[in-house]
């Protein structure tokens, strides 16, 4: 296939993605709703807010870093997909995956993240820097039983790239990481919780803690670049558990079927539980899910 | 810390705010606001002006719409979704609260609350406004992106309602912020917060929320009225 086509299916397949992403924000939301006795807001709102940030006139900043915070998480957002194989064993939809990606998919998961809290620190705001300082701990502890549940897969299946681990799950449900390698699928599924920043730890974010968090300061088009980098990036870590635990998809119906179940397992966890403190999230995931992740690469040590 | 340092330190501050008393009251400025010089960890001396790190140094500009259709979209887009700046500044905050139960809802309609004052478009200013809150409205509602929205809520943003005398609020809210919309009565129920909204949509809508650029334009105006009422102008005219 020629670099143009396959640029032109990674472009569609990115918008594709930005608005099952804004889609799966307004279900959440609708679902919160529903759960609290109300009606909720329409299912077209986040593409409205999102028109509505892209139209405010004013646009104040604070310094270089400030511009360049959300044009790095939109960058790792968008990282994320380019090196990701959306759709099983279609190579228009394989986007630039390579042997190896795996590692490179875990970098871009961090990668948006600092850019944010550059971008954030930049803003001067004290409420920023505190929400920094937060949610950096708390991805710290999220990233260390993740990687270990990532790297005993990498372990079982002898390789570190994302397509041939989907590969080694076909044929049967059973086979499926989450059944062969449970341990291992455990640990990603709780650190999973933590990754994609709902109720319990959406400390960092919520915004009746500290206001807002890192984004205090983020207005108008910054504010919309990081609403659709958000998007892009909750439906890419989805895509990235379904394609390690749940045997990956191979038509865009069944990729959109599983990453809704996944994400919508953090959601309703996130509406029967109230919301950790920082140290206790912290606390939470130095507990069962790092114990259960050290088993899991300590299995194949012997 | 020792003993010896605290009092010494609370000695300092007094004889601060003596030296501040006896100042003409418009120039009064915060021990902490004050111009100070401070070495840096290399040994250089760096000139800190605390006020120009929290306020600009710019008169704000009139931003006026430019594309008429592309206008109207982003019009219709606006009145769809209105983020409201939480800050209860009297007793009518108590009547936005029962706007986010189900009773309610005002999702339905797409006005959301946000915590910060860069992330909202509409700012209720709910019941009495006491000078002293007035300050602090005046630079949230400045640091708001424009286009922005005030709606006044109760009878104390029109006349002053039963404060109409008293020496510590304000009696007509229009004379310090361009409003858009008022809500009458003592207290207003949620239904009438809800109406209120709607009213600003149809305002939205048809292009007349543009009071934000009404306030660059008569700025003097406004704030010879604000700075009038109050008393400890401590800050610069620009609050973005």
């Amino acid at each position: 296939m020629s670099i143009y086509y396959k640029l032109g299916y990674t472009l569609l397949g990115l918008l594709i993605v930005l608005n099952w992403g804004m889609l799966m924000s307004a279900i959440f939301r609708k679902i919160v709703a529903r759960v609290g006795g109300r009606y909720g807001i329409p299912y077209y709102q986040p593409w409205i807010d999102l028109i509505k940030n892209l139209g405010i006139r004013t646009t104040l900043s604070h310094g270089i870093m400030f511009y360049l915070g959300p044009v790095f998480r939109f960058t790792g957002a968008v990282g994320l997909f380019l090196f990701m194989p959306v759709l099983f064993g279609n190579e228009a939809w394989a986007n630039f995956s390579f042997q190896g990606d795996l590692v490179l998919i875990l970098y871009f998961q961090l990668f948006g993240m600092l850019g944010m809290a550059l971008g954030a620190g930049e803003g001067g705001h004290p409420h920023s820097a505190i929400g920094i300082s937060r949610g950096l701990a708390q991805h710290a502890a999220i990233e260390l039983p993740m990687t270990m549940g990532i790297i005993a897969l990498a372990i079982q299946y002898q390789t570190l790239s994302i397509s041939d681990i989907v590969a080694a799950q076909q044929g049967s449900v059973l086979n499926w990481s989450i059944f062969t390698n449970p341990i291992a699928g455990v640990t990603i599924l709780l650190a999973a919780l933590g990754a994609m920043g709902h109720s319990p730890f959406n400390l960092v974010k919520a915004p009746n803690e500290i206001p807002i968090g890192p984004p205090t300061e983020y207005h108008s088009t910054f504010l919309g670049i990081l609403m659709s980098s958000g998007a892009i990036l909750h439906v890419m870590e989805a895509v990235l558990f379904m394609n390690l635990l749940f045997g990956g998809a191979s038509n865009w119906f069944e990729m959109i079927l599983k990453t809704f179940l996944i994400y919508f397992y953090s959601v309703f966890v996130g509406v029967v539980y109230p919301r950790f403190r920082i140290e206790q999230s912290v606390a939470w995931f130095f507990k069962i899910p790092l114990l259960l992740g050290i088993i899991a690469i300590l299995m194949y040590s012997f | 810390m020792s003993d010896l340092n605290i009092n010494q330190k609370v000695s300092e501050m007094l004889q601060r705010s003596e030296a501040n008393a006896q100042q003409d009251e418009k120039t009064f400025v915060r021990p902490e606001d004050e111009l100070r010089e401070v070495v840096a960890p290399d040994g250089s001396i760096i000139k800190i002006n605390p006020l120009y790190d929290y306020y600009s140094g710019e008169r704000p500009q009139e931003d006026k719409p430019k594309n008429a259709i592309v206008e109207k979209f982003l019009n219709w887009a606006r009145s769809e979704s209105i983020w409201v700046l939480g800050f209860g500044t009297g007793c009518g905050s108590i009547e936005i609260p029962p706007l986010v139960t189900p009773r309610y809802d005002m999702f339905r309609f797409g006005v959301q609350m946000r915590a910060t004052p860069r992330q909202s478009n509409a700012f209720i200013i709910s019941g009495y406004l006491s000078v002293k809150t007035l300050k602090r409205v005046i630079r949230s509602y400045e640091q708001m992106p424009s286009p922005k929205y005030v709606i006044a809520l109760g009878s104390c943003t029109i006349n002053g309602g039963m404060y109409y005398d008293s020496y510590s609020t304000i009696n007509r809210l229009d004379k310090y912020l361009p409003v858009d919309v008022y809500i009458a009565g003592c207290m207003p129920r949620p239904e009438a917060l809800l109406a209120g909204f709607g009213e600003l949509k149809r305002l939205i809508k048809e292009g007349k929320g543009e009071k934000a650029n009404e306030y660059a334009r008569n700025f003097d105006e406004y704030k010879a009225n604000q700075k009038k009422i109050i008393k400890d102008w401590n800050m610069p005219d620009y609050n973005w």
